[in-house]
């Protein structure tokens, strides 16, 4: 095994919810409940409704999916769908077109596949995320799955914190040395960490986030034993729930607690909440920890001689022969903690799709090679592509040969068309500006796989309104739908960083229209590649040692000058 | 009025006071907090109870000779203020507090299960809505994961999984 299963007790939990929900609905189709009472109890159950329609958003704890889950989105996606679903920046998949009164139906399908909407949208604790390469990472310390479900069960209807001032997001790593889940950007991230004496436990953030005020968070805890995990949580989130703002739904979340108490007082306020109730019940047991853990344990690995230097050999080995493989190699195949294997993403960013779709028949198949080549599993990234984490070196042909076919086998892993994009004006009430054209013609743009190859690792992210669902502050290159005088227009941020080096990206100048972003983009690009040290230096060290300067002047360089419009997007 | 206590319906005479008015001869009356922490002596002797209500800016400390009260009425503005959940959490475990724990103001069906969860165990639902329809709230869920007022283990303390 490498996912949690239910037992009859988790099994019970979403059956009654689904009962629960069916409930709900029928109160609120009679007229007994107001929309305004139902908003929040559809809410809490995934869904939210978008410009056309409702919205369901369906949890995928810390991303990890089985083939039979797969099975049933693919199949959700096809009976009360259009025919596909969307991979989200919480690990979860979503749906854009179902019925209100097919969702009961739905979450009965869900509930038998051991799955749920719980808390993927409103005011409480969210879907805990996790690093996409959890199990399986070399540079791993250890395994957070096992704690991101002891988290998960905490979170799921926990009676004191359903209506928090605003909505609640947690990430854990077992990565310190490279933070593959944002945790910088959470209102609490969890480290798995050693401290000086060589013990293992937990360094916590607190206070950090994105929305229209991006925060880094701070390190409010450098260490807690394991056992204190859930009271440290439960401590952070009742200071949150008693004090932070209610009076405004934009300055609600515990990232302006904690800037406007100071951070010190802030954290002295957690840790008098939780001197009182550290040595309570809430303490996690060794036998509780294990019940879960186990469920984690490595999959039968076979006894594999891994290929002669790793990925390089077997890389050199393709390059002549089959460019195509050869490419995909270098940038979606990635190292393995195991000899002989390695782990796959499945970019689900091919140039004709908006980013993070995945078809019916997709999930359909990705669970069969799931089945066949990974152990029955799959993750979903927070960058919304899929991974498959365990599949051996000896297969990977094959699965490319799969993966071309299913236009899942894009060679552009962390490169510059891997965009995270918000849904935009196409579907989202909120949006100012649609976002998947955007995408769509970056990708059409940089369709020469050489030259993103040349420019290398940078992310481009979009967001169609500041409420930055796309994480455009948190890329290197970020792009943000504003409402000009009537008429989408976009600004373009650089320098964000959503890793160890955290960074948020500063607004370059003047926005442009829907053609002059794609444009800007590449000039901004060309200016890197004119100006950087060398191939190894990335668009960020680039940035970061030459500052805003020369991009702006490139990008600006036939503009007459005009008002600068920036104060927009921190308004 | 009718109110759900302790998942039943009963009829029941408490009469909540508008701040600062005053304090009748007779008549169990639930009073604003600061009138409580400031005339609580004058009360006694008078014929009927007297109950506080608890705002949700206002904390549990700061309600004096808090055992000497059979009631008290914590105060939900809208069902989406969730300061009442913590509130009642610290009263029951934290203060010990054994008295009647109300839910007043915007009370809603769907939210029952978490107050009782709590330590709410009387509910004033909110004009109009549906008191006999809202008791099989209390059986949404057979199960809980955390340790809160109504159990102070979590599930996996409570059973051998």
């Amino acid at each position: 095994m490498n996912q949690y299963q239910y037992d009859a007790y988790d099994q019970q939990i979403v059956e009654e919810r689904a009962r629960q929900f069916a409930g709900q609905v029928e109160r609120r189709v009679s007229g007994e409940m107001t929309e305004n009472e139902f908003k929040p109890v559809r809410l809490q159950n995934g869904l939210y409704m978008q410009l056309h329609a409702y919205m369901f958003r369906i949890a995928v704890p810390y991303g990890v999916l089985n083939s039979r889950q797969l099975r049933k989105l693919g199949y959700l996606a096809r009976t009360y769908d259009r025919g596909y679903g969307h991979l989200t920046t919480r690990q979860n998949v979503q749906f854009n077109w179902p019925k209100l009164e097919d969702i009961p139906r739905a979450l009965e399908h869900l509930a038998e596949v051991q799955m749920h909407a719980v808390q993927t949208s409103g005011n409480c604790i969210r879907n805990v995320t996790s690093d996409p390469f959890a199990g399986v990472a070399p540079d791993e310390l250890e395994d957070p799955r096992p704690y991101c479900e002891i988290l998960r069960q905490w979170s799921t209807f926990h009676p004191e914190f359903a209506f928090l001032p605003r909505k609640f997001k947690i990430a854990v790593t077992g990565t310190p040395g490279h933070d593959r889940a944002a945790i910088r950007y959470h209102d609490i991230g969890v480290r798995i960490v050693n401290n000086e004496a060589g013990e293992r436990g937990f360094e916590i953030w607190a206070g950090g986030g994105l929305g229209r005020t991006p925060v880094i968070g701070k390190p409010i805890r450098k260490f807690i034993e394991y056992e204190h995990l859930l009271s440290y949580c439960e401590a952070i989130l009742r200071v949150y729930n008693l004090y932070g703002r209610r009076d405004n739904k934009f300055k609600a979340r515990i990232k302006i607690l904690v800037n406007e108490l100071g951070t010190e007082p802030f954290r002295l306020a957690v840790e008098a909440e939780w001197a009182l109730i550290k040595d309570s019940a809430l303490k996690l047991t060794r036998a509780e920890y294990e019940r879960v853990a186990q469920h984690f344990q490595p999959p039968p690995y076979e006894k594999l001689a891994a290929a002669p230097g790793a990925g390089g050999a077997l890389l050199a080995a393709e390059l002549g022969r089959d460019r195509d493989y050869a490419r995909w190699l270098q940038r979606n195949v990635l190292p393995h903690k195991v000899p002989g294997y390695k782990t796959v993403v499945l970019t689900a960013k091919d140039k004709d799709t908006p980013p993070g779709d995945i078809s019916d028949t997709q999930f359909d198949a990705v669970a069969d090679l799931a089945d066949r080549y990974s152990f029955g599993r799959a993750v979903v990234m927070h960058t919304q592509n899929l991974v498959l984490t365990d599949v051996k070196e000896s297969d990977l042909r094959d699965l490319h040969q799969r993966l071309v076919e299913l236009d899942l086998a894009t060679p552009n892993h962390g490169l510059l068309t891997d965009q995270i994009c918000c849904p935009g004006l196409d579907y989202c009430a909120l949006a100012n500006a649609r976002s998947i054209p955007i995408s769509l013609e970056l990708n059409r743009r940089f369709d020469d796989l050489d030259y993103l190859n040349d420019v290398g690792p940078c992310s481009i992210k979009i967001s169609g309104c500041i409420n930055a669902c796309g994480h455009h502050h948190i890329a290197n290159i970020g792009i943000l739908g504003i409402n000009k005088h009537g008429a989408e227009a976009y600004q373009l941020t650089l320098g964000g960083n959503d890793s160890d080096s955290a960074s948020i990206g500063r607004i370059l100048g003047p926005s442009f229209d829907e053609h002059g972003i794609v444009d800007a983009v590449a000039q901004v690009i060309e200016t890197y590649l004119a100006l950087r040290l060398s191939d190894d230096e990335t668009f960020l060290e680039c940035y970061r040692r030459l500052g805003d300067k020369p991009f702006k002047a490139a990008v600006y360089k036939d503009a007459t000058p005009r008002d600068d419009d920036s104060e927009q997007a921190v308004a | 009025m009718r109110v759900i206590k302790d998942r039943k319906i009963v009829d029941d005479a408490w009469v909540l006071l508008a701040p600062d008015a005053p304090v009748p001869e007779a008549g169990d009356v639930i009073v604003h907090l600061e009138q409580w922490n400031t005339g609580r002596e004058s009360f006694s002797g008078r014929a009927g109870k007297i109950g506080v209500l608890l705002k949700s800016h206002e904390s549990p400390e700061q309600i004096q000779a808090l055992a000497q009260l059979p009631l008290i009425a914590i105060d939900f503005p809208s069902f989406t203020d969730g300061r009442g959940y913590s509130s009642a959490r610290l009263l029951r475990e934290r203060h010990a507090y054994r008295g009647e724990l109300r839910a007043v103001g915007d009370v809603l069906r769907d939210q029952l299960f978490y107050m009782e969860r709590c330590g709410l165990d009387s509910f004033a639902l909110k004009a109009g809505k549906d008191i006999e329809g809202a008791l099989s709230a209390f059986q949404d869920f057979s199960v809980t994961y955390q340790a809160a007022a109504d159990d102070q283990r979590p599930l996996f303390r409570r059973v051998n999984r």
